[in-house]
């Protein structure tokens, strides 16, 4: 090329240039499509779920304290019959005993995987824990149906059908996610910790009780919150084994629901835009709220962790 | 460090009509967000030559060179302000096309950087890339610039291996024979060397010396004894400034800076 | 007791979990195979579904799944990774971007019995979809659309940016160095989480119920016109999947057979999902070799 020829295309504008224009917006065009997905489930499930209070003038502390969900029949006051306490109630034992069983052997796995045998840890128990989270969550709510259940049955009495047996299965569901991220908690613990006291003299466990979980308390604490979160919204696994009454549960052994579970059954039985439908949206606007609220409270967390 | 008079500088004009100039800087401001970074530096690089920038760490010799091609572009917050004139155009204004002006002024990092692909890949990509379909002239660029870069008798039989399994001499030498293959005007090298053995090194300081026949080359490095082998001029700079310009013998021998006296010799800071 | 005697106890007990939580999965794995397994035939797996009478197969469910799992991924695919590659290489660094960001997560930590209602709401009855596989496949790339942006950002960050620079100085754009250089380095990151969002999407249901729907009507396995009403690839027909089979023979308790039904599905469920796992380790594992020329993944 000569100079003006190299002149001459210095100033025009080039292949790449608009294969460069090509490539923002392309990859602009996706990730818009992805934020409008989003904001659109925000919108619709809002909408939806705000129709029972706005337009059907459901008073929401009635909504959230009312013990009777029968959205087709009046209550003494003339509202309709649309209480969520059952449900809500429901899901939270079931996400808070999960949780409370769970947080125990999660720890325990971690602090195995990361202090006693990070070898054994590597070559075993990671891949168990993989292959964990892989099982799909119906696989779960089958061998909850005819393991737990009857096993709940003919230990505790009852239908075997309930919170307990809920809280079994959400327990082996989230223990794989609440160990894995306990493990890069206890990671995140630098080394030189361990080192030093082990250097005054502290046995491991002293070392891993006194020194290694208290520096990670935080972490440990977020990944509880994330499996809370998950067990939360978990729907057939827990409607298969929960028994779907809608009654406010009186002991861990007599059916109950959640609000995943009335979601699902309930559906496909009512019509779009009738107040039992609206009522469901409203549950399924809970159901969106949650993780925020989860997501929230570890962001939170690992704030107040960074400070410490 | 020691405080230099940054006022006191002699910069050799080399635009004298006497012979031909491949780029020049005039009053090159480089800042990233609110801290500049070079404050100002004009220098001219003659054709067919090896220039060497040297200085301390921090000295900005090398944020100087990647604003030669513009590589500074894709760094959120910086700016370059001032004029680089190549072959009669301001190559910092917006009307140049960055990436066909990156295709003339070629570049080698201080990190071998081969791509994740096959030797013969790495040296065809961009040319692929740039339209040329022809396979004789990619076997042939491949062959050119692997001999050109030292590196033909070692890999000509493994061409299709991945370049990731070279040493890291070897790499380097890939990497330059990939900036070649684009037939540059000038060839950027930052560091290019610092990251390797003596034997690499003299190797790739061989290579540059081959190299000047076609191209006009300017190189960062913080190895004096490197700038004294191999380059014609130097050009010293001090935190952000370039204080001295010269043939690369009175740099050495008769520098007519204190600074650029203390660094070359070893008393710096 | 002393100090020592307590680190005896702790060790011990560590033990005890880590052996419980292999034996959870050894029991869950040998349940489903050793009640599942025996009723696995060529006739089960290719057969018809029955309603009432016991003996039903999989065949039609087991296809709708795969079909689903593969339009799903045709269209999560190059939406997730033009969106990662946004994140990655053009998003500047402001509250635009962290506010993207903050919403990727909250749709990935969304429950998937969400995602199934709004695709039922704006797919089925907005769109006017009805239960369709069409509104399924786009229910499912919503839930799967969020993990797999994440990793294929995560896989182009691993990336270091001299690889990005080289390209550019050869005077290529930004998008061509993504494309032709990145991506390819990234791949075995990348196609590993793409296969593991496969295995999750094999496996779901909740999204499904109301979007891909709970029955699928017959299919005339000879015509493969995606147009004819009747044709297994036909988008807009209802599709019942072996996960939603499992759960709704489950719910319901209509057939005999129930519970073998549910063990060898369940059964075909996990094998798939385990061979997709074992698939995301040896491609990654081969993909890494081939690129770099090195034997091993470190």
């Amino acid at each position: 090329m000569n100079n003006d020829e190299i002149r001459a295309s210095l100033l025009k504008r080039s292949r790449a240039s608009k294969n460069e224009i090509f490539g923002k917006v392309i990859s602009g065009i996706c990730i818009t499509i992805i934020i409008g997905v989003v904001v659109s489930i925000f919108y619709f499930v809002a909408s939806k779920g705000l129709a029972t209070f706005f337009t059907d003038k459901v008073n929401l502390w009635k909504f959230l304290t009312g013990t009777v969900w029968n959205p087709s029949t009046n209550d003494a006051q003339g509202d309709p019959q649309v209480g969520a306490l059952p449900m809500i109630v429901g899901s939270f034992s079931v996400t808070f005993l999960a949780a409370i069983v769970a947080t125990p052997f999660a720890i325990g796995a971690a602090v195995f995987m990361t202090e006693i045998s990070p070898k054994l840890g590597k070559r075993v128990l990671q891949p168990v824990i993989e292959l964990l989270v892989g099982i799909p969550s119906v696989v779960y709510g089958f061998i909850g149906l005819s393991v737990v259940v009857p096993f709940v049955r003919r230990t505790f009495g009852g239908s075997g059908f309930g919170i307990l047996s809920g809280t079994f299965v959400l327990f082996v569901m989230i223990l794989p996610t609440v160990t894995s991220m306990t493990v890069d908690a206890l990671n995140s613990v630098p080394r030189n910790y361990r080192e030093a006291s082990l250097a005054l003299g502290a046995t491991r466990w002293q070392t891993i009780y006194k020194v290694v979980l208290r520096a990670s308390v935080s972490g440990i604490i977020t990944a509880v919150v994330f499996g809370m979160s998950r067990a939360f919204g978990e729907a057939l696994a827990v409607q298969m084994v929960i028994g779907n009454a809608m009654l406010l549960p009186g002991n861990l052994i007599s059916p109950a629901s959640t609000l995943t579970s009335v979601l699902t059954m309930g559906m496909g039985n009512s019509v779009m835009g009738s107040l039992s439908n609206n009522a469901l949206w409203s549950l399924a606007l809970l159901l969106l709220i949650m993780p925020l609220v989860f997501n929230i409270l570890i962001r939170w967390i690992g704030k107040r962790g960074a400070m410490h | 460090m020691q405080n230099y008079d940054s006022s006191d500088r002699y910069l050799k004009n080399l635009d004298d009509g006497n012979r031909e100039i491949a780029l020049t800087t005039d009053d090159l401001h480089v800042a990233y967000g609110t801290h500049e970074a070079i404050h100002g530096v004009s220098l001219g690089f003659e054709r067919f030559k090896i220039t060497a920038l040297i200085g301390a760490s921090g000295s900005g010799k090398s944020t100087y060179l990647r604003s030669l091609n513009r590589m500074n572009d894709n760094i959120a917050g910086t700016k370059v302000t001032g004029k680089i004139m190549y072959r009669g155009l301001d190559i910092n204004g917006d009307n140049i096309d960055v990436y066909e002006m990156r295709k003339h002024i070629g570049m080698v990092f201080q990190q071998p950087n081969p791509f994740a692909k096959s030797i013969y890949e790495n040296i065809t990509f961009a040319l692929k890339r740039h339209g040329e379909k022809r396979k004789d002239v990619l076997d042939e660029a491949v062959e050119r610039t692997l001999k050109q870069a030292g590196l033909w008798k070692q890999v000509k039989d493994d061409l299709h291996q991945s370049a990731l399994a070279l040493s890291g001499g070897q790499q380097q030498r890939l990497c330059i024979a990939r900036a070649i293959a684009m037939k540059p005007d000038i060839l950027l090298l930052d560091e290019p060397a610092s990251v390797l053995d003596p034997v690499s090194t003299a190797t790739v300081e061989d290579t540059l010396m081959e190299l000047k026949k076609d191209y006009t080359i300017i190189i960062v490095t913080h190895n004096m004894q490197q700038a004294g082998r191999i380059s014609d001029y130097t050009a010293f700079f001090h935190l952000g400034d370039a204080l001295e310009y010269d043939e690369t013998r009175k740099i050495f021998t008769r520098p007519k800076i204190k600074a650029t006296e203390d660094y070359v010799s070893g008393h710096f800071g | 007791m002393t100090a020592r005697k307590w680190d005896k106890v702790a060790t011990t007990v560590l033990y005890l979990i880590s052996i419980f939580i292999i034996f959870v999965l050894a029991f869950l794995l040998l349940y489903i195979l050793i009640s599942g397994l025996p009723h696995v035939s060529w006739h089960f797996i290719t057969g018809r579904s029955s309603s009432f009478e016991a003996g039903g197969g999989i065949g039609v469910q087991l296809f709708n799944s795969i079909y689903l799992l593969v339009l799903a991924m045709i269209i999560s695919v190059p939406l997730s990774l033009g969106a990662g590659i946004y994140l990655s290489e053009y998003a500047p660094k402001n509250w635009v971007t962290s506010l993207i960001r903050n919403a990727i997560e909250v749709l990935s930590s969304l429950p998937s019995v969400v995602v199934g209602l709004f695709g039922f709401l704006v797919f089925s009855i907005n769109f006017k979809f009805g239960f369709s596989i069409l509104s399924g496949a786009l229910a499912l790339t919503v839930f799967n659309l969020p993990l797999l942006t994440r990793k294929v950002e995560d896989s182009l960050q691993a990336i270091h940016y001299t690889q990005r620079e080289a390209g550019y100085a050869l005077g290529l754009s930004r998008w061509e160095t993504v494309i032709h250089v990145v991506v390819p380095a990234a791949l075995p990151g990348i196609i590993t989480g793409m296969i593991l969002g496969m295995g999750r999407i094999f496996g779901e249901a909740a999204a499904l119920i109301y979007t891909a729907g709970q029955s699928s009507p017959p299919l005339d396995f000879s015509n493969w016109n995606p147009m004819y009403i009747a044709s297994p690839l036909n988008p807009m027909r209802s599709a019942e999947t072996l996960a939603v089979h499992i759960w709704k023979i489950n719910s319901e308790g209509i057939i005999p057979d129930a519970t073998q039904v549910s063990a060898a599905s369940s059964a075909v469920l996990v094998l798939f999902v385990l061979l997709l796992n074992l698939a995301a380790r040896y491609v990654g594992n081969r993909l890494y070799g081939r690129l770099t020329g090195v034997k091993e993944r470190k």
